[in-house]
């Protein structure tokens, strides 16, 4: 399992790395969504509420992006055939694909966050970092988890690019509404304020629940 | 085999229902501040309950139907899903009706049951257009199983989630702590529920029946025709069996 995982993050960041097809799309689109709620909102700088409102609208846009290239090559260059001929279990496709999907999203929003405080965000990001990337890193679990479930059930039908975000923007609800109650004090224009439990915990809880199960039903998505 | 105990059933819910809507307009007292508006909540919230449980009833038969692989459970989730889409506009249309006559807005936002449901309607109002795009039947049942497990795993999630950003418009009718309904509206809502539940089983199990004997019924003229006769007529998001 350990192994075929590996093999399969390594395939899959070597061809990111060769046809550059995914990670700098969603740096561009998330860029240029900045842009158009910089005119949209018409303002200069956001804070608070407004300023996590934005950041998390983007980030999982740009996070459909990433989902709905997902399994693309898999399907159209027969990577699902040798994967299935493989002596693995099957699951390591989906702990494979949850990992890379997790990375893509983290790389991103190096540069989006970065790009964001540089373009829109009035207070300063340093003092609450620390606590941005906790909630970044949950969150991504929960869309890298969901996404890769959706990328994998929509990849097979005719509709695909319509289906993805249909069913992925539904179901990641309950992680904006923790991911941005969560951040909106942390960007709050008169200083970071104290990140609260609660929203963390639900972050917390999406993931395992969404988590263990996309790992017992993921099997069912590629039996053929 | 889905046709028995049909006709005992149907009375029952016949009967429970006209029960209900008696009581409703006969025996409830007029709610105090809201008046007679209120006693759309003896449609509204059984039509809500019985819906979300009708999703969650359809994850558990896409368990089953992805663990035995028997495609009747895939067409039980199936019929189960349609049905709670169904009851699920009624509820928000009815519960819509209700917030302009008592809040006097159609729709609010700071309301988490309201946000929620609504949430959880537009996700499976895409189980349809999934099904829909898949054409092999076999792989359309298994992925519309994976579909309803998730999305019955959802459900409660979504409410805890949108929930914890609270507030308190909405009344919490089967709180903890009971609620404050007196005993004459508890009676006359505890009917309706059990009217609605039955309603909805009723009409499961008759579009199981009448999807079933479809089935049966294309199979033996297949049968008769030699194989001519084409098996599917056209492409459908039903399932096939």
């Amino acid at each position: 399992m350990r192994t075929a995982v590996a093999a399969l993050i390594r395939k899959d960041v070597r061809l990111e790395l060769r046809t550059r097809e995914s990670v700098p799309a969603m740096v561009l689109f998330s860029i240029g969504t900045f842009v158009l709620f910089h005119f949209a909102l018409d303002r200069d700088t956001v804070s608070g509420g407004l300023a996590s409102g934005v950041l998390w609208v983007t980030l999982l846009f740009a996070a459909v992006l990433g989902i709905n290239r997902l399994f693309v090559t898999e399907r159209e260059e027969g990577g699902f055939d040798g994967f299935l001929l493989a002596p693995v279990d099957r699951t390591a496709l989906f702990v494979a694909k949850a990992i890379v999907l997790f990375g893509f999203l983290a790389f991103v929003e190096v540069w989006v966050v970065a790009a964001f405080s540089i373009l829109l965000l009035g207070p300063s990001p340093w003092p609450p970092l620390p606590e941005l990337i906790l909630v970044l890193a949950l969150a991504d679990a929960g869309i890298a988890v969901v996404g890769t479930l959706v990328a994998a059930l929509a990849v097979q039908t005719r509709a695909r690019d319509l289906l993805v975000p249909l069913l992925a923007l539904p179901l990641s609800v309950p992680l904006v509404i923790a991911a941005a109650n969560a951040t909106a004090p942390l960007l709050a224009d008169a200083g970071a304020g104290p990140l609260e439990g609660r929203w963390l915990a639900v972050l917390g809880l999406y993931d395992l629940v969404f988590g263990l199960l996309a790992y017992a039903i993921f099997d069912f998505l590629l039996e053929d | 085999m889905f046709g028995r105990g049909l006709k005992t059933l149907s009375l029952v819910t016949v009967a429970l229902m006209v029960g209900a809507f008696a009581l409703v307009f006969f025996y409830a007292p007029n709610d105090a501040d809201q008046g007679f508006v209120q006693k759309i909540f003896y449609l509204h919230v059984p039509l809500a309950i019985v819906a979300l449980c009708g999703f969650v009833a359809a994850g558990i038969y896409g368990i089953r139907h992805l663990r035995t692989g028997d495609r009747l459970h895939d067409l039980r989730s199936y019929v189960a899903i349609h049905l709670s889409l169904i009851l699920a506009v009624g509820a928000l249309v009815s519960g819509s009706i209700w917030a302009r006559g008592s809040w006097g807005v159609w729709w609010t936002w700071d309301e988490p049951t309201l946000v929620s449901f609504l949430i959880v309607f537009l996700l499976y109002a895409c189980y349809q257009p999934l099904r829909f795009s898949i054409e092999d039947p076999e792989r359309q049942a298994r992925y519309a199983s994976v579909f309803a497990i998730t999305a019955g795993a959802f459900v409660p999630l979504n409410f805890l989630a949108v929930r914890l950003a609270d507030s308190l418009v909405h009344p919490r009718v089967l709180s903890t702590t009971g609620g404050a309904m007196p005993g004459e509206m508890r009676l006359t809502f505890l009917v309706s529920l059990a009217g609605m539940a039955c309603l909805y089983v009723t009409l499961w199990k008759y579009e199981l029946a009448s999807k079933h004997a479809t089935f049966r019924l294309r199979a033996l003229k297949r049968k008769l025709a030699d194989e001519d006769w084409p098996s599917a007529p056209r492409r459908s998001a039903a399932p096939q069996l």
